[in-house]
């Protein structure tokens, strides 16, 4: 079985992300990382592929060239093979860009199972896998916390917001997983020395059907609006009253 | 904004709150306003969406749209954009909207902010970014706008109207029907969800044990409002995930957040920070979250709890 999993390079948590106000965009000229939410997915892909002794998993990504060293990450776990889209042009794409990049990428190397993973790290996105789901007229479910492959489909078990769901689609198919599925590994030494020699192909946006202008734009940046006073007090054993009494001030009881 | 389409979902009879809410705000943006209604036997819950602000609400009704699944969805909502000329759709944050908004936003090649806390007549959409630390202002470039917005970002607020209801047309893609729904288990719920509560209260590693979770339980049940948690509860299995708020969790603005227990870690803060009020009881006085809480109490919260519930409830009987 051949796996996809789509990953997103973001900057790095521990440098601070920044917003530049020249672009109105994220600042990613620092260290770039492969987001913590799409280690899952890769851990997802390499158990399948361990469990059936067959396969391939190939990580496919949208991002500055920069992105490859940061997609290194995915083959030191274990995966065989990255695919970075990369263009000038597809700079600043946002949902539709980055669906048609991804689901032109994923065309062309036709996997029977994308993998994706429960969100972005940096623009809180989770969503992407129903585009690109769309785009490539496959079934797609989301937030799976358990994955079965079996028989030619997929099911996947989730929560929902008023339970737990069980739905199963043919493949080939495009799952959104749950930062509860598993437990990813570190990638070991070996791994991490390996990781350099896969291979790591780039593609531009031609290649992938071309870009797609951005369907939303930023307009401007506003500072937080202000809380209001934080008032602290030491229980002095009234403290209940005292809680009543400001829920009382904003008519909240 | 000309013609503005809100997508209501429902569950077991009764249609989200929150979607009312997006429906409510829809209203006040002085464009003609529709609700669609998706699923099966759901015609019933049709007009009472009238109530909310809807001039028109739809209707698709069909068996094959009885599981909440997303791609089915875009294919009716796509024939009314088209063939009605909805130039916008709203959406009340959940599981199956962000499915349906980005499923709709590529096959319409519709542009799609989410994550919004509010939008003006103009079109311009507010998005907290980078745990809130930023307010973004947003717009759309494409000839239809798509918009997901926050749980708890409006109040349904009911304006005497009354809609007409209409039948949507229901013909399906045949890869939006592949994906099937096995099996449904509905979790046991007491009182509002925490999507739909005004008031929540959070419990943290500072509650000491799970059975103490009875504490947070009664002083929600006595101000009428649903209990959350935060990760290090769920994960240490003190409390089901469909209850967890921060980062990994769901994002909520109730008008009251009490928090007790919880230290106020930056990944809980994102879930909550945008609460209209926040109360925190804590016993350790450099605890983060009393650096944003609009009252924090520094205190045993085990004896300040069960008496602030004997208050609440003396005030409501």
């Amino acid at each position: 079985m051949k796996i996809a999993v789509c990953v997103k390079a973001v900057p790095d948590a521990a440098s601070g992300r920044r917003i530049d106000p020249a672009t109105n965009r994220l600042d990613r000229s620092g260290e770039l990382t492969i987001s913590d939410w799409d280690s899952y997915p890769v851990e997802e892909a390499l158990k399948l592929k361990e469990s059936t002794g067959e396969g391939e998993v190939v990580v496919v990504s949208m991002g500055p060239e920069r992105a490859l060293d940061a997609l290194r990450k995915a083959l030191a776990m274990g995966a065989d093979r990255a695919v970075l889209v990369t263009d000038a042009s597809l700079e600043g794409a946002d949902l539709l860009g980055t669906a048609r990049a991804l689901a032109g990428a994923l065309e062309k190397e036709s996997p029977d199972l994308v993998l994706f993973g429960q969100q972005s790290a940096d623009g809180g996105g989770a969503c992407l896998w129903a585009a690109v789901a769309e785009r490539l007229h496959r079934p797609v479910v989301s937030q799976v916390s358990e994955l079965i492959v079996e028989g030619g489909s997929i099911s996947g078990k989730r929560q929902t917001e008023y339970g737990y769901d069980t739905i199963r689609a043919p493949l080939p198919a495009v799952v959104a997983v749950a930062d509860s599925i598993n437990t990813p590994r570190y990638p070991s030494l070996k791994g991490i020395m390996g990781a350099k020699k896969k291979p790591q192909e780039t593609l531009s946006a031609g290649d992938v059907g071309g870009a797609e202008g951005p369907g939303t734009t930023v307009v401007a940046l506003n500072p937080p609006p202000a809380r209001g006073e934080a008032q602290k007090i030491v229980d002095d054993g009234a403290g209940a009253e005292k809680i009543i009494e400001f829920l009382a001030g904003k008519r909240l009881v | 904004m000309a013609k503005v389409l809100v997508f209501l979902e429902h569950h077991e009879g009764a249609i989200a709150k929150g979607s009312l809410g997006v429906l409510s705000k829809a209203a006040t943006l002085g464009a003609e306003v529709a609700g669609v209604v998706i699923g099966s036997e759901v015609r019933g819950i049709a007009a009472s969406a009238g109530d909310y602000g809807a001039a028109t609400v739809w209707v698709a009704d069909d068996g094959r749209l009885t599981a909440p699944l997303p791609q089915p969805r875009v294919d009716v909502l796509a024939s009314l954009v088209r063939d009605e000329g909805y130039d916008t759709v709203l959406f009340a944050q959940s599981v199956l909207a962000a499915d349906v908004a980005a499923g709709l936003a590529a096959r319409l090649d519709a542009g799609l902010n989410w994550g919004l806390v509010d939008l003006t007549a103009d079109g311009t959409g507010k998005s907290p970014a980078l745990s809130d630390t930023v307010y973004v202002d947003v717009g759309w470039t494409s000839a239809v706008k798509l918009a997901i917005f926050r749980s708890g970002a409006f109040d349904a607020t009911s304006s005497g109207g009354t809609a007409e209801v209409k039948d949507a047309p229901v013909s399906l893609e045949d890869f939006s029907t592949l994906a099937e729904m096995v099996e449904q288990a509905h979790a046991e719920q007491h009182g509002p969800s925490i999507e739909d509560a005004d008031v929540i209260v959070a419990g943290g590693r500072g509650l000491g044990e799970p059975e103490k979770f009875a504490l947070a339980e009664e002083l929600a049940q006595a101000l009428g409002g649903a209990v959350a948690a935060t990760r290090a509860v769920v994960d240490a299995g003190w409390y089901p995930y469909s209850a967890q708020v921060g980062q990994t969790g769901k994002t909520v603005s109730p008008k009251l957040y009490v928090a007790l227990g919880i230290s106020g870690a930056i990944q809980h803060k994102v879930g909550m920070q945008s609460s209209n009020v926040i109360v925190a009881i804590n016993k350790d006085p450099n605890a983060p979250i009393f650096e944003f809480a609009d009252l924090g109490v520094v205190g045993d919260l085990h004896e300040i709890v069960p008496k602030l519930t004997e208050l609440v409830r003396a005030r409501r009987s």
